[in-house]
């Protein structure tokens, strides 16, 4: 019998070896998807019981804490926490919320690590050893208050759309307001309903999410791709009729204006359609594509929020997915932001950012230093170029149309005094949009721009939603009030 | 005189560290909980090393000769639990302590009454009719109790106990000698049927049985897992009595077939494991308990939380996030504490018992001892697998105890008295041994 139980052993050492693979497939290599599970609020529920570090906004003002609470002892540990927005919607985008039933959103949740205080094993086991509550770190942003505050007030009263704001040389984003605003302490009792709400949508940040025809204001990036590819120069000319025939489809210029032969400057004040479409078709699609996603079209932007909270800008096919250079487009409806092209207001921000940091783009970023408990710095922006996308040439040249554009073309609501500025308008069409009401005389208006010209501190987009009137009329004020509130001192 | 001393001077060794680590292992959740170190951790300690080393001296006393790891490393899973259920509800340490107690009583009492354990073999009809009675007992109206849809409980009065955990060695012991009577006949009388050796038909019976009572409690008392328990300990003795694989694929078989009818027609049954293959379609309600304890686990991770960091309720409610956390899921918890290394070293230990267990029974001498000792560990040793491997989602989640782990009167005295049969025959084999083979060699007879 004494071989039959040396096998039997044998097989109970084989059961528990079964049982400790299980165990370590859960704890350790299954672990990550366990925890992201959305049945799990573990996670969650143990970081309400870490005091989460605060939210600040460059000037100090506080944007989100966390308060205890008390409650009744029972088993486990007594304290919990609760996130509170002092300032309330402003701050909605992009900064989110993070509550336990409801989960967490936008920068709250980019960041949670950062904000939970999370260290390797090895550090909270130290802590652990030296009787220390694992407490979060504050985040300091580059939002400047100020500014965001005006930017949400414009909008509300221009309609729905969203601003955002970056400085050139660093990409730290100073803005981002998205109207219709929520106010993240209403999240834990109407979250559902602020779901429900498919009209206002409410919990969509438009700065990352939405997703409008750029129009004109793509003309930039289309006059980018012709003077880096060398299709022109700033001097070339091209006839620019009242209309011209596309892939079988008139293509006309605003009351079908004839401008003649003129150069890129003219082309940009006036905002003259026909004369890009054939820049358009003079590029063409490798050239235009290889611009586009060099200023981060096509892909998501490199900016501290959940990949899924940020959408990719570029030509939407049938299948939701953008196009790619092998795809057949109408380049010439391309070229002045038609077609089936779409973009996001941040993505328009880091097109106008890259010009005016003379062609180089930086990764727009919402937080500046991370401050610990203690108060230390523990880690500080450390601002790094995304991309190259033109010369410092092109960008100069670029500059000098834009500014045409504000002083004496279709933008010269985005004026500052004393101040040159750089810019362009658009003014998408949108007829039959249902969030519009369905109505047929609507456009989404859009600014985007930079002041000051000759020496950038920051570049602004507006963006604003069934607007019956133009880019100059609706976006360029809010440009231009932005911009002075930031140049003027802000913060 | 000098070989038996050895043993029990191992023994006594053995315990210290156990006792160091209730002490440290109590300070530890006492610093969570108070942030400071009281001295009431090393009180506790020497309480344990107390009535730890009274055992001891009893055993010297009475079985000089009894291996001295297995009382060791027993202790240390008690030890562990102790803290793991003082961690989890002081009152209910208070409890387990007591039962704890009252284990070693029983455990005494066995070996002060059984030293001539060969008497079980003379009662075995009367001794398996008890544990199938004591199997049937929950379904019994009037004392009989329903737990999360199985029968497990008894309630008498204010005494309230699973039967199931006696039942086992009632059945382990009943099984033992049977199989010691009837293994030669098993053997002999195998046929070859269409490649595959059959038991002999005449003795079949029995067998069938057996595999009729497993299912008979999987459909009466429901729970799947103690019935799969039985099975394999049933399993494990007709393999070593009759050396058989073939018996072992057959029982297998049977087990599955059954198994699978009666999880497809009985509710409960079919619930049971619906929710182990899909716990994720149900997360809030039939889900939630294996889910919560993948979650605990996978919280973990390789050094765990630390002690007494881990979440059992939903804080501010009484909610629980890791329902039956005493019981059911400690294991899960002591992954969340203690990480994966702190579970393997639990497994470890199990596995060490089990490895002395089936040491015992390679020494003993006899047929009974023999299968008695293997019956004893196996069944021991496939409890600490079934609720390890419910709770890890080896197999379906069922309400068993971890053996000195678990919060749980009838677990800790079962097994304390299960522990005491061991080390009687223990005893009795390494004595025989030491001294010279006599005449009285009666193996077989």
């Amino acid at each position: 019998m004494n071989r039959q139980i040396v096998k039997l052993f044998a097989f109970i050492v084989v059961l528990f070896a079964v049982l400790i693979g299980f165990t370590s497939y859960w704890s350790i290599f299954d672990a990550q998807a366990l925890k992201d599970k959305e049945a799990n609020k573990r996670p969650l529920l143990e970081q309400q019981q870490i005091k989460r570090g605060r939210i600040l906004a460059a000037d100090g003002t506080v944007i989100a804490k966390s308060v205890a609470k008390s409650v009744a002892k029972g088993h486990g540990t007594g304290l919990r926490y609760v996130r509170r927005y002092p300032e309330g919607a402003l701050y909605g985008h992009p900064i989110g919320y993070s509550f336990v039933r409801q989960g967490d959103s936008e920068f709250e949740q980019f960041h949670n690590d950062e904000l939970v205080g999370e260290e390797s094993e090895f550090g909270s086991i130290l802590d652990e050893l030296r009787g220390r509550r694992q407490e979060g770190n504050d985040i300091v942003t580059n939002i400047d208050a100020a500014a965001q505050r005006v930017a949400l007030a414009d909008l509300e009263e221009q309609g729905f759309g969203a601003v955002v704001a970056i400085e050139p040389s660093t990409g730290a984003v100073k803005v981002m307001a998205s109207n219709k605003p929520y106010d993240p302490n209403r999240v834990p009792v109407e979250l559902e309903e602020l779901n429900r709400n498919l009209i206002e949508t409410p919990l969509l940040n438009r700065a990352t999410q939405g997703l409008y025809p750029p129009g004109s204001t793509f003309k930039v990036v289309t006059a980018a791709a012709g003077l880096e590819s060398g299709a022109i120069t700033p001097e070339t000319t091209i006839d620019a009729p009242g209309t011209i025939i596309d892939e079988g489809h008139e293509l006309n210029n605003d009351f079908s204006e004839d401008f003649g032969p003129i150069a890129l400057d003219t082309a940009l004040t006036n905002s003259v359609n026909t004369w890009f479409g054939q820049l358009g078709q003079k590029v063409g699609n490798d050239k235009l594509f290889e611009t586009m996603e060099k200023f981060g079209f096509n892909s998501t932007p490199p900016i501290d929020l959940p990949d899924d909270e940020v959408y990719n800008s570029g030509i939407y096919g049938e299948d939701g997915h953008t196009l790619n250079r092998n795809d057949p487009v109408d380049l010439a409806r391309v070229a002045i932001g038609q077609e089936r092209l779409l973009a996001t207001p941040l993505q328009m921000t880091m097109v106008a950012a890259a010009v005016a940091n003379g062609g180089k783009l930086m990764k727009p970023q919402i937080w500046n230093r991370v401050v610990d408990p203690d108060g230390r710095t523990v880690k500080r922006l450390d601002p790094s170029v995304y991309s190259e996308p033109i010369s410092a040439q092109t960008a100069e040249e670029l500059t000098a149309a834009m500014e045409g554009v504000v002083s004496e073309g279709t933008g010269t609501n985005a004026a500052i005094s004393g101040v040159p500025v750089a810019g362009k308008t658009g003014t998408a069409e949108t007829p039959g949009n249902e969030a519009c009401g369905g109505g047929e005389e609507e456009n989404q208006a859009w600014f985007i721009g930079f002041a000051p010209a000759d020496e950038p501190q920051i570049a602004i987009v507006a963006s604003v939603e069934c607007s019956e009137q133009f880019g100059n009329d609706v976006a360029a004020p809010i440009f231009r009030d932005v911009a002075e509130t930031i140049l003027n001192g802000g913060s | 005189m000098i070989k038996r001393s050895a043993a029990r001077n191992r023994e006594l060794v053995a315990l210290i560290p156990v006792a160091l680590l209730l002490s440290a292992g109590f300070a530890a959740v006492f610093a969570q909980e108070n942030a400071r170190l009281g001295n009431l951790s090393l009180v506790y300690g020497a309480y344990f090393l107390a009535v730890c080393i009274a055992t001891h001296i009893f055993l010297r006393l009475r079985l000089p000769n009894a291996d001295p790891y297995l009382f060791p490393l027993v202790a240390l899973l008690t030890a562990f639990g102790l803290v793991m259920v003082y961690r989890i509800d002081e009152s209910l340490a208070r409890d387990q302590a007591n039962w704890f107690v009252l284990g070693l009583i029983l455990f005494a009492l066995t070996i002060q009454f059984l030293r001539d354990y060969d008497v079980l073999e003379r009662y075995r009809y009367t001794i398996a009719a008890v544990g199938l009675l004591l199997l049937l007992a929950p379904r019994l109206p009037g004392i009989g109790q329903q737990v999360n849809g199985a029968y497990l409980g008894v309630k008498i009065g204010p005494l309230a106990f699973q039967p199931a955990e006696f039942s086992k060695i009632c059945i382990v012991v009943f099984l033992a000698s049977y199989l010691r009577e009837h293994r030669e006949v098993l053997i002999v009388g195998a046929r070859r049927v269409l490649g595959v050796t059959l038991p002999p038909l005449k003795h079949l019976g029995p067998l069938l049985v057996v595999w009729g009572a497993s299912m008979f409690m999987l459909v009466f008392i429901r729970d799947l897992g103690s019935s799969l328990m039985f099975f394999a300990a049933f399993l494990a003795l007709l393999y070593v009595a009759t050396g058989r694989f073939s018996f072992v694929v057959i029982g297998m078989g049977m087990f599955l077939v059954g198994a699978w009818f009666f999880a497809s027609t009985v509710p409960h049954v079919h619930d049971r494991v619906e929710i182990w293959l899909n716990p994720y379609n149900d997360p809030t309600g039939n889900g939630y308990q294996i889910l919560q304890s993948i979650f605990a686990q996978a919280d973990g991770g390789l050094f765990g939380k630390g002690f007494g960091q881990a979440l059992i309720t939903i804080p501010g409610t009484h909610a629980a996030l890791l329902p039956a956390a005493q019981t059911d899921t400690i294991y899960s918890l002591i992954v969340n504490e203690l990480g994966l290394f702190g579970a393997s070293a639990v497994v470890l230990i199990y596995l060490l018992i089990a490895a002395r267990g089936f040491k015992v029974a390679l020494l003993a001498d006899d047929g009974f001892s023999k299968l008695l000792a293997t019956g004893l560990t196996a069944v021991f040793a496939i409890q600490a697998f079934v609720i390890i491997g419910g709770v890890t989602r080896v197999i379906p989640l069922t309400g068993v105890t971890l053996p000195f782990i678990s919060y749980g009167g009838s677990s800790i005295v079962a097994n304390f008295v299960l522990l005491a049969l061991l080390l009687l025959i223990s005893d009795r084999a390494r004595r025989e041994a030491a001294t010279p083979r006599g005449a009285f060699a009666l193996e077989g007879s």
